[in-house]
């Protein structure tokens, strides 16, 4: 028990603290770093819950794919980012009263909540008992039956996020050769082909 | 010294209000508001999970997939919206979005 707690005040406390870097590192490359530190031990914590399958996800989405998406776009875009943080101060105050509130009052719900003693009867999946089902398996036993249209809108969600992403950057530039394949499929002998009779001693005029 | 609940909803309130406050902070910088919107759906992610753990419930988790999805889909088309928009204009403040004066 105290060595799940030490664990828990470590990752809690790490993945604060890169928190507190996202939002205040100078340079926006170091908050991308700080992102990824904060997304793992957040998929540190969901291990320790008993949630590894989407400890494993958090892994594998956001460091492996939107942290690094991140980071590319940081470093392809050729921003003046010490300009950007110019008026950073005179947003503090405002920022610090606006989040002292919101954690203020965030804080006293979570000291003051009491779970309805009707909940447990509510329960629609109720999780197996440890080493019964795994976690993974259980999901994919609830997720693919009762949730499956769930899951096939994320699909589309994804499918329509990916065909934005690309419409959106695509560009077209004049005098770069591509390929054309509709052209190149076209071709025929007749358009690709002339014969030319050369005249003994003569050549090509 | 037990970790309970509250424990895990003290980490998500808190990972929100810093999202919430990075916001604010980097009035100017969009990149760095679309990573603290990745901090705030982290917080409700694990938010989620800490419920759906302790009240046996595992529907929370898939919920919570899904909050996964939609939040990749958003960096994605947050992203893509700064390429595009980069390009037109060579900055990414936010306060040059004001093109349509509107």
């Amino acid at each position: 028990m105290i060595i799940s707690a030490l664990f828990f005040y470590l990752f809690a406390g790490v993945c604060i603290a890169s928190a507190i870097m996202v939002v205040a590192a100078r340079n926006p490359v170091h908050s991308v770093l700080f992102l990824i530190l904060a997304f793992v031990n957040a998929a540190g914590l969901f291990v320790l819950m008993g949630a590894e399958f989407l400890a494993m996800i958090l892994i594998v989405v956001y460091v492996g794919a939107v942290a690094v998406l991140f980071l590319f776009v940081v470093m392809m875009l050729d921003v003046d980012f010490a300009e950007l943080r110019h008026g950073l101060l005179s947003y503090l105050p405002i920022g610090s009263v606006v989040g002292a509130v919101l954690l203020a009052e965030l804080l006293f719900v979570v000291g003051a909540w009491l779970i309805e003693p009707g909940i447990p009867k509510t329960i629609t999946a109720p999780i197996a008992a440890a080493g019964e089902v795994s976690n993974t398996q259980a999901l994919g036993l609830v997720l693919y039956t009762r949730y499956v249209y769930f899951f096939e809108a994320a699909g589309v969600i994804l499918l329509i996020a990916m065909v934005g992403a690309i419409v959106m950057t695509l560009q077209h530039r004049p005098n770069v050769k591509r390929q054309s394949i509709a052209e190149q499929v076209a071709r025929r002998r007749s358009s690709a082909i002339e014969i030319v009779k050369v005249r003994p001693g003569q050549g090509l005029p | 010294m037990t970790i309970g609940l509250g424990h895990y909803l003290s980490v998500g309130a808190i990972l929100f209000t810093l999202g919430i406050f990075g916001i604010f902070l980097n009035r100017k910088n969009v990149i760095i508001i679309l990573m603290s919107i990745e901090l705030i759906l982290l917080a409700v992610n694990i938010n989620l999970v800490a419920f759906s753990v302790f009240l046996g419930d595992i529907v929370g988790q898939v919920y919570a997939l899904i909050v996964l999805t939609v939040a990749a889909a958003e960096a994605a088309i947050g992203l893509a919206i700064l390429v595009a928009y980069f390009r037109n204009r060579g900055s990414i403040a936010v306060d040059d979005v004001n093109l349509m004066k509107g």
